[in-house]
Order: C-alpha cells, then sequence, then structure tokens
C-alpha cells in the first residue's frame, strides 16, 4: 500500500483547519472592531463635550456655530424612542395576531399564499418604506384626518412598524408552531374553543419566542436608518418650528440613526466636534441595540418550555 | 380568603357557556384572520404607492442614461453599474469568510467556551444596526487602509454586514447533510478536509447558494452604511475598477428622493420599481434553486 502521501496531507490538514479557524476569528474582529472605533472615536468626543452634558443635555444643535452649539443627546434618544414605540404599537399587537392566524387557524392553501406575501414585505429595502411614508403615508393617509408637517415622526413610526410586522409574524409563528400537538389536543379535550386554546395555551407556550420577537422587532427599529432619514425630518423632537414638544409626533423628529445619515449626506469637515459626536450618537446606539438583542437571547434561553 | 373559595365554588362558574365561548371565538378568528389580511393590505398599497407615480417615468432611457439635474434627462445608470460592482465585491468577501467561518463550526469547532462565544457573538452582530457599520468602514476602510470612498471600502463594509446571514444559512445547509454521508466517506479512508471539501460541501450547496442569493439581495437593497462610506453626492461614470468611486440604487434612491422638486419623487419612484424588479429576480431564483433541489435531495 502506497502511503507516502501521508504526512503531506496531515500537514495540509492542520493548516486548513487553521484557515477555518482563522475565519470564524474574522467575526470576533469585527466586533472588537466596531467597539474600539466607537469608543477610540468617541472619547475625542468626551473630550470636549461632558459625558453628562451629553447624556442629560436637552438641547442636540450640534451644526450651529459658537456658543449656539449644544451637544445634548436627549431629543434624539426622544426621537428614537417615540418613533420605535409607535412602531411596536402596531407591529407588536398585529403581528401577534396574525402570527396566530397562521400557525392556529390557516389552511395549509391559505399559508402558502400568505407566508410568500410576508417574505415579500420582509424582503423590500428600507429605503421603500421611507418613500411610502413620505409620499403616500402622511399626505394621503394621514393628511386629511389630522394637521400634520410634510415630516413627522408618526408616519415614520407606521412605516417602520410596518417593516418590522414580517420579523414578528415569521418568529411567533415559528415558535408557535412548534409547541406539540398533543397540548392542542389535549385543550381540545378539555372542552375548550380554537380561540381559548390559542390564547390560553399556545401562546403561554411560545411565550419566550413571541417575547424574544418582540425585543428583536423594537431593537430593528432603533437601529433603523432609511425610514427615519427620509420621513422623520432633521430638526430633532421639540425643535422644529411649529413643533409643541419633544411628544409632538405630528412635526419633525430626528432619530439618532436619522442624524447620522443626515450629516453624511451633506459634506461634513472631519475632526470637528460635530464629526466625533458622531460617533458618541453610534456608540450609544450600538449599546441600545446590543443590550435589546442580549435580552432577547436570554428571554429566549431563559423562558423556554422544552418538550419531548 | 374564605369568601373567595365561596366566590369560586358558585355553580355558575362551572357553566360551560358554549353559545357564548364559541361566538367569542368566532369574533377573534375574524379578528385574527383581519390582521394578516391588513398585511396584504398593506403591501398592496406599498406597491400601489411606487407603481403609480413611477410606472409612467419607467423607460430605457433611465437605465442607460446618467444622472442630471433635470429630471426629465436623468437616469440611474451608474447606479446600477455600481449596484452590481458592489453586490459581486461584498459576495465575494462574505462567501470566502461566512463559509469558512460556517465549515469551522459545524465540521471543526470543538464544544467549548470560545465556540460558543464565537457563536453568540454572531447572533449579536447580526442585530447591530447598519449604519454603525458604515462608522466602521468608514474609519477602518476609507480612512486607515486609505481606500478612500471607493467600491473596495463599500464591498468589505457590505460584505462584513452580510457575513452573519451567509454564516447562518451556511450552517444550517451543512448541519442538513447526514452524518452517514460523512462516516461513509471516513470509513474509506478520506481525511476530515477531504470529506468535507468532495462530500459535505456539494451536498450541502445548493443551501449554501441560496443563503447566498439572499444575503447578495440584502447587500442590493441596502443604503444606510453606504451613506457613511460612500457620500450621497452624484457620480456620472461607471465604475472602473474597484478603486473607484460609485452610486448604488438605493442611494441613488435617497438622492431623488430628496429633492423638492416632484419629478424627482416619479423618478424615485420608477427606479424603486427596477430596483423591486432585480430583487423579484434573484429572490425568485433563490426561492427555484431551494424547489428543485429540495425535492431532488431526499436523505
Amino acid at each position: 500500500m502506497n502511503l507516502t502521501g501521508k504526512k503531506k496531507r496531515q500537514a495540509s490538514e492542520v493548516a486548513i483547519k487553521y484557515a477555518l479557524l482563522a475565519c470564524a476569528c474574522l467575526t470576533l474582529l469585527t466586533t472588537l472592531g466596531i467597539i474600539l472605533i466607537l469608543l477610540i472615536e468617541a472619547l475625542q468626543f468626551f473630550r470636549e463635550i461632558p459625558v453628562w452634558d451629553f447624556l442629560f443635555g436637552t438641547t442636540w444643535t450640534p451644526l450651529f456655530s459658537g456658543s449656539q452649539q449644544e451637544f445634548g443627546v436627549v431629543p434624539l434618544i426622544m426621537g428614537t424612542l417615540v418613533t420605535s414605540a409607535i412602531a411596536a404599537v402596531i407591529a407588536l399587537p398585529l403581528g401577534l395576531m396574525a402570527a396566530i392566524y397562521l400557525s392556529e387557524y390557516a389552511g395549509s392553501r391559505a399559508k402558502s399564499i400568505l407566508k410568500p406575501i410576508l417574505e415579500i414585505l420582509a424582503g423590500v429595502p428600507t429605503i421603500v418604506y421611507g418613500f411610502f411614508a413620505l409620499t403616500f403615508i402622511t399626505p394621503v393617509l394621514l393628511k386629511p384626518i389630522m394637521n400634520i408637517g410634510t415630516f413627522n415622526g408618526l408616519s415614520a413610526g407606521i412605516a417602520i412598524g410596518i417593516m418590522t410586522l414580517p420579523l414578528v409574524v415569521s418568529l411567533s409563528e415559528d415558535a408557535m408552531s412548534s409547541v406539540p400537538r398533543s397540548l392542542r389536543e389535549a385543550a381540545y379535550a378539555l372542552g375548550a374553543t380554537r380561540f381559548e386554546t390559542s390564547v390560553r395555551v399556545i401562546v403561554p407556550a411560545a411565550i419566550s419566542g413571541i417575547i424574544a420577537s418582540f425585543i428583536l422587532a423594537i431593537s430593528r427599529a432603533i437601529g433603523e436608518t432609511m425610514i427615519v432619514a427620509i420621513a422623520a425630518g432633521q430638526a430633532p423632537a421639540g425643535q422644529s418650528g411649529a413643533s409643541t414638544g419633544w411628544w409632538d409626533i405630528t412635526q419633525s423628529m430626528q432619530t439618532m440613526t436619522g442624524f447620522i445619515a443626515y450629516v453624511f449626506s451633506s459634506d461634513i469637515a472631519r475632526g470637528t466636534t460635530e464629526f466625533y459626536s458622531l460617533f458618541g450618537v453610534g456608540l450609544l446606539l450600538f449599546v441600545m441595540t446590543l443590550v435589546m438583542n442580549i435580552a432577547s437571547q436570554w428571554v429566549t434561553k431563559r423562558f423556554r418550555e422544552v418538550y419531548e | 380568603m374564605s369568601s373567595d373559595v365561596s366566590v369560586n365554588l358558585k355553580s355558575s362558574s362551572y357553566a360551560p357557556k358554549v353559545a357564548r365561548r364559541q361566538f367569542s371565538g368566532s369574533v377573534w378568528k375574524w379578528v385574527f384572520m383581519g390582521s394578516t389580511a391588513l398585511a396584504v393590505v398593506l403591501l398592496g398599497m406599498l406597491i400601489w404607492s411606487v407603481v403609480k407615480p413611477g410606472a409612467s417615468w419607467l423607460n430605457w432611457h433611465l437605465i442607460t442614461s446618467m444622472p442630471s439635474r433635470r429630471a426629465e434627462m436623468a437616469g440611474m445608470n451608474s447606479a446600477i453599474w455600481g449596484s452590481i460592482w458592489l453586490v459581486l465585491g461584498s459576495a465575494i468577501v462574505s462567501f470566502i469568510f461566512g463559509l469558512g467561518t460556517a465549515i469551522y463550526l459545524e465540521e471543526y469547532a470543538p464544544v467549548n467556551r470560545f465556540t460558543d462565544f464565537v457563536q453568540t457573538n454572531i447572533a449579536n452582530l447580526a442585530g447591530v444596526p447598519s449604519i454603525v457599520y458604515g462608522l466602521l468602514g468608514l474609519i477602518v476602510f476609507v480612512d486607515w487602509m486609505q481606500m478612500g470612498r471607493s467600491i473596495l471600502a463599500g464591498a468589505l463594509t457590505m460584505g462584513l454586514l452580510i457575513l452573519p446571514v451567509v454564516v447562518i444559512a451556511s450552517r444550517e445547509a451543512i448541519r442538513a447533510v447526514p452524518s452517514s454521508l460523512r462516516q461513509a466517506s471516513y470509513g474509506l479512508g478520506a481525511t476530515k478536509w477531504q470529506t468535507v471539501r468532495s462530500h459535505v460541501l456539494p451536498a450541502a450547496f445548493p443551501g449554501i447558494l441560496t443563503g447566498m442569493i439572499l444575503s447578495m439581495s440584502r447587500a442590493m437593497g441596502e443604503t444606510a452604511p453606504l451613506i457613511v462610506v460612500g457620500g450621497a453626492s452624484q457620480v456620472l461614470f461607471r465604475p472602473d475598477g474597484p478603486l473607484s468611486g460609485f452610486m448604488v440604487m438605493p442611494l441613488q434612491i435617497y438622492n431623488w428622493t430628496g429633492r423638492p422638486q416632484e419629478e424627482f419623487e416619479h423618478l424615485a419612484a420608477a427606479a424603486i420599481i427596477v430596483l423591486m424588479i432585480v430583487l423579484l429576480i434573484m429572490n425568485s431564483i433563490a426561492i427555484g434553486l431551494r424547489e428543485y433541489f429540495g425535492r431532488k435531495n431526499r436523505w
């Protein structure tokens, strides 16, 4: 038997293993890179603006000059939280109810039509939702029923809600579909109606997956950029002329992501405090979404019901 | 306490109330159905809001000419070419590293805390807002590596962005290959890599390809990181190399949407139709492949 190639073969085996390991390490490097770069650049910013003033200041006017320039991030956080809350009000209940329908009521034919439609909704680029918010939701749906500005937090929030809807539906539906059949049959045998089975047995059994999908959807809403860049306007909440306060969703409401996109779509000088403020905002955004993603994973692990 | 018990034991709480419960059940059924129907209606409205202003502006001129300050003259040729370059570039990056990571995690990685950490990290990367990747790309690729605002910098940024998607899809495809295939290969004396290369990867290939196409369509529609890396100004030329400046379709749409003149809104809508058609074709290919190989491979 000729085994002369064996040694060479083993050497290349080891080399390949380490090459693959290096690929896996690139994903770690990416995370490390994101954290380091946000920290390093944000540090430049915090050298000039104290962290405290940044986090708790209530006026955000980074592009003004001289003494009018202020870096209080609260209005941007408010813009992000309010638009995300509007999105959640739309996507969470609607998504959960659609998921219940798909998992517990729909027949296989209805499913085979509805699921591809949701997949299409999930694949629509976010810029299209932004266009939809600006040219349809605001002028066609909202203008006739209320006094609303061309750029406003409400229509952006609604569009984000529609964008995250498929995520909630598909993840919640997955969670409910994986509840074993025996639980449904036991409920029916006790005389429960289909609705009672769905809401009192299936939803509680799948609650970890459902809540995880909710948290992921909110995290996606917080990180969404293009919709708010197009439709939410360029003045922070409460700082546009017509706005009555940070809660005024009918007026311009810039978010953290919207600010970053806005600054880069116009030209900005490198090395200025305004430039470094982008990384302060980016760092805050990264931390917020990271916390939510970790929370979602924790909920999935901690509250999962395991059936054999 | 005792009064609570007596309340609970009232005979009325044991009455089946069948009619009432069935009625509320059927009401809720319509509510659930209505929610699902609303999603369909929303998709309809979305399409309508784009097709109505855009359809009449959709013509060859739009596809073959360069952007212009005058809406009637403007086209998206540079954006189409930019998108092709960028998507292919990011696909190459994410394919090499994504598949490598997936093979490592599925076939090589020992069960330990490091492997656990890598997996959690990938899940978290998938949730990082896309604009944060833009900030990473701006500093690392554009500044440190001095690539400038080039296609290369954009493709590397986008490659990192879609990397988690590629890893997750490839892992699922590799995991679906039955272990009997691996054991048969080992039984014939093949080494680990030979087994992976000649048996696992070919069997997992359709799934990997499907995942690749889906992640490419994600890269095609993504805008935010490229605003940071590429800038949103006009580009009046086709890219001629990896270090060329670039424009992509979603950025062009963003650029046009932001203008006050109404003609540009029509132009943006027409460009969205083009983008959506491209995405629809890519996704149909992915679904078609999945169906075709799904029927063919039955383990």
